[in-house]
């Protein structure tokens, strides 16, 4: 634990000092008050019965009982005054020594910072340019009338965003694939990853195979993808051959779109997940496994109460950067489908893409700023869920 | 009673720290009651019993490790088929190609045939192409300089982002690890909020910069907010974090300059965090789809995998070549440094 948070070492009133110097005012009072026995006190002394022989029992008793030790520190509970501490003679050559190490410490504090500052500056002006800068921009862009007209229109066009149908509809669509995509491949990934950790021979060689769909590019797998879903595909051949007179489905111009899209989503991104849950299962100390598994917890008692504890922060960090890639899911849908895909499948980047076209800057502008606070409530919420639940797990 | 009972156990606790034990007869039990034969018997029917038992259990476990290896074999086939399919495809003929998938295409959108839409033939799935010829991959190296123009392209982009990045967040993330005050610490967490904005987001800023700054319709307009895209600083400086701060501190004890520690104790500590880094950074880019889209007009400047899904269509016969080749250095980088990537990736999800 860390020190400067502990309550008890720091002042507990203004002016007060609970710690003391031998030789000091207060520590020579000390001696000094001791050696006059108050008279009071000493008549109490006279008056005390006489010792009392303990019996054997009494006396174990007595030793059992004994009451704690409390102020193991002498004069801990003394109170000191900020006189007690000792002051050094206020000479120039002090003063002189005095400034040149307050100098020496700022030197040293500013040559650290410069150092640091040094390594970061390629970065931070980089992110200022191309990231921040335009950010505030884009928040003045989405107020004004168009980029030639720079009126102050307030909300209007935040209003126009709002209203605008395609946007509602794409902004539902990356919603509901997100809402729906992003706990199962964290479900499906953990539950691949406990198969895999529970001693299957074998297991580097599966992981590797699971992690090889993240490598290959989007572009690549998407023609394999239409020929699996498209109307005269080979999934549809399958079912009009498993089933007579099934009917023939375009997946990718149905209520199923999504879903077709998910499965390419889930299989990029399984792998990914999994070796994140694989190493957190690894750093599960063993022995709380094994002293649970000897009380007779069971495998699913032990991975609810044990195991799932551990995970917390590893299922929270999976979850972000499946959130960060299902909003990339752009690309996947784009290249099976086009710009202009069935309606289930029309996602925000379709509508930012399109809107590009007509370059309408400052409803673009005040789109990405609502997307941004969405983001940020979003994150901001997980986060703070996470900050929650971490600290049950700590107690 | 109870408060007998407990000192009596105190009392116990006590005599025993004190190193005083009273001896105490063993008790009667079960087994010390059997005569010397009975309990002969009784041990080897324990014996049997036990071995049953986890002769049981060896099977147990054997039925579920073979149930989660059929398991596991089924999901990695999954994971594979699409690749394997891919690039078995790739060495059939054309004629082939377009005899088995054509009917696939004519149903896609874009076809005004409808009349295909309706047939009943279904596409013909096979692995295992009926001659063997790398003919597809001669018409798309040598026929094709467009296909290979995109390609350069895709290098063009991929490799400066993935170099200046790495470059820029090394350093960055040194700065992040090893000077952490406040504000410093308000600056990584506008960089991670900054990390987390989809594309949908960062687009538009892209553009309206890039338009300020006259490169947009150049790589540049890619390349420059690459370089500085924060994801690698994220992930490195959570990586660099974990360097034990005695090595520094020994460094410095020994006379090392600021340059020297990062030289060489923090980057060989986190060469396994570069390495996979790199991969994922470059996979991410060689993919990438928004950016080319919106940024560059001149279709002769887009990477391959904006023009993939183009090809597919009309040149049907070489697609499945024009795929594989596309996949094959993000494959090779994977078999090569596999082993960083997957230590990579464990270290960056552990807090």
């Amino acid at each position: 634990m860390d020190n400067r948070t502990n309550k008890d070492n720091q002042l507990t009133e203004k002016g007060e000092v609970t710690g003391m110097r031998p030789g000091s005012e207060v520590a020579q009072a000390e001696k000094t008050a001791k050696k006059p026995v108050p008279e009071a006190a000493g008549k109490a002394l006279m008056e005390k019965p006489a010792v009392r022989v303990l019996s054997e029992e009494e006396h174990e008793e007595a030793i059992i009982n004994r009451p704690k030790p409390k102020n193991v520190t002498p004069l801990a509970s003394q109170k000191l005054t900020p006189k007690d501490i000792p002051v050094f003679e206020d000479t120039p050559e002090r003063r002189a020594k005095l400034e040149f190490r307050k100098k020496r410490h700022f030197k040293r504090k500013l040559r650290d910072w410069g150092i640091f500052t040094g390594y970061l500056t390629p970065s931070f002006v980089g992110v200022l340019v191309f990231f921040f800068l335009p950010l505030i921009m884009l928040l003045m862009t989405s107020f004004q009338k168009s980029p030639t007209n720079t009126d102050f229109v307030g909300f209007r066009n935040y209003q126009r965003v709002l209203t605008n149908d395609a946007f509602i509809s794409a902004s539902q669509n990356t919603l509901t694939f997100a809402l729906i995509s992003v706990p199962l491949a964290v479900i499906l990934a953990l539950l691949i990853a406990l198969l895999l950790n529970s001693g299957l021979p074998g297991k580097s060689l599966f992981r590797s195979f699971l992690l090889n769909p993240m490598m290959v590019p989007v572009a690549s797998v998407v023609l394999i993808w239409q020929v699996f879903f498209s109307y005269n595909g080979v999934i549809n051949g399958f079912t009009a051959q498993l089933f007579e007179g099934a009917e023939k489905i375009d997946w990718l111009k149905s209520q199923y779109a999504q879903v077709v899209i998910m499965l390419l989503f889930l299989w990029k991104n399984l792998g990914y997940n999994m070796v994140l849950f694989l190493a957190a299962l690894n750093s599960i100390p063993h022995e709380i496994l094994e002293s649970a598994a000897i009380d007779g917890a069971g495998p699913v008692k032990r991975f609810f109460r044990i195991k799932l504890h551990y995970l917390s922060p590893t299922i929270f960090f999976v979850g972000i950067m499946s959130l960060i890639n299902s909003f990339k899911i752009f690309r996947e849908v784009y290249l099976l489908t086009g710009d202009y895909p069935f309606d289930n499948l029309y996602m925000l980047q379709h509508f930012m893409n399109n809107s590009f076209t007509h370059l309408d800057y400052s409803k673009l502008s005040a789109g990405a700023i609502v997307m941004c606070i969405v983001m940020i409530i979003i994150v901001g919420g997980l986060f703070f869920a996470e900050s929650k639940f971490d600290k049950d797990v700590e107690e | 009673m109870d408060d007998l009972k407990r000192i009596e156990r105190k009392k116990q606790a006590t005599l025993a720290r004190r190193h005083i034990y009273t001896e105490s007869k063993a008790p009667e039990t079960f087994i010390t009651s059997l005569s010397e034969e009975a309990r002969e018997a009784f041990f080897a029917s324990e014996r049997r019993r036990i071995a049953a038992n986890l002769r049981k259990r060896r099977v147990k476990t054997g039925v579920f490790t073979g149930i989660g290896v059929a398991i596991a074999i089924f999901i990695s086939a999954l994971a594979l088929v699409p690749i394997f399919f891919t690039f078995l495809n790739s060495f059939m003929s054309s004629e082939e190609i377009v005899a088995n998938y054509k009917v696939v295409f004519q149903s896609m959108s874009g076809h005004a045939t409808q009349g295909a839409t309706y047939m009943s033939r279904t596409p013909v799935l096979k692995l295992i192409p009926e001659e063997v010829t790398i003919n597809q991959y001669t018409t798309l190296l040598f026929m094709n300089p467009e296909y290979l123009l995109k390609y350069w392209n895709s290098i063009l982009l991929t490799l400066p982002i993935v170099a200046g990045q790495m470059v820029v967040a090394c350093l960055a993330s040194y700065s992040f690890a090893r000077y952490r005050r406040k504000r410093r610490e308000v600056l990584f967490f506008s960089y991670i909020i900054l990390m987390l904005m989809p594309f949908q987001v960062t687009l538009v800023p892209n553009y309206m910069i890039s338009e300020k700054l006259g490169i947009l319709d150049t790589v540049w307009a890619i390349i420059l907010p690459g370089i500085f895209s924060t994801f690698a600083i994220f992930l490195l400086t959570k990586y660099m974090r974990q360097i034990p701060s005695g090595y520094i501190e020994a460094a410095t004890l020994d006379g090392a300059s600021e340059w020297q520690i990062f030289t060489n104790i923090a980057l060989p500590l986190c060469k396994n965090a570069i390495f996979a880094l790199t991969i994922l950074l470059f996979i991410d880019y060689w993919n990438m789809v928004e950016q080319p889209l919106v940024l560059l007009t001149d279709v002769n400047k887009q990477p391959l995998s904006v023009f993939l899904s183009q090809i597919n269509e009309p040149e049907l016969g070489i697609a499945f070549a024009a795929s594989s080749v596309y996949m094959i250095p993000p494959l090779l980088i994977f078999f090569w440094g596999e082993d960083y990537l997957v230590e990579g990736i464990s270290r960056s999800g552990i807090k």
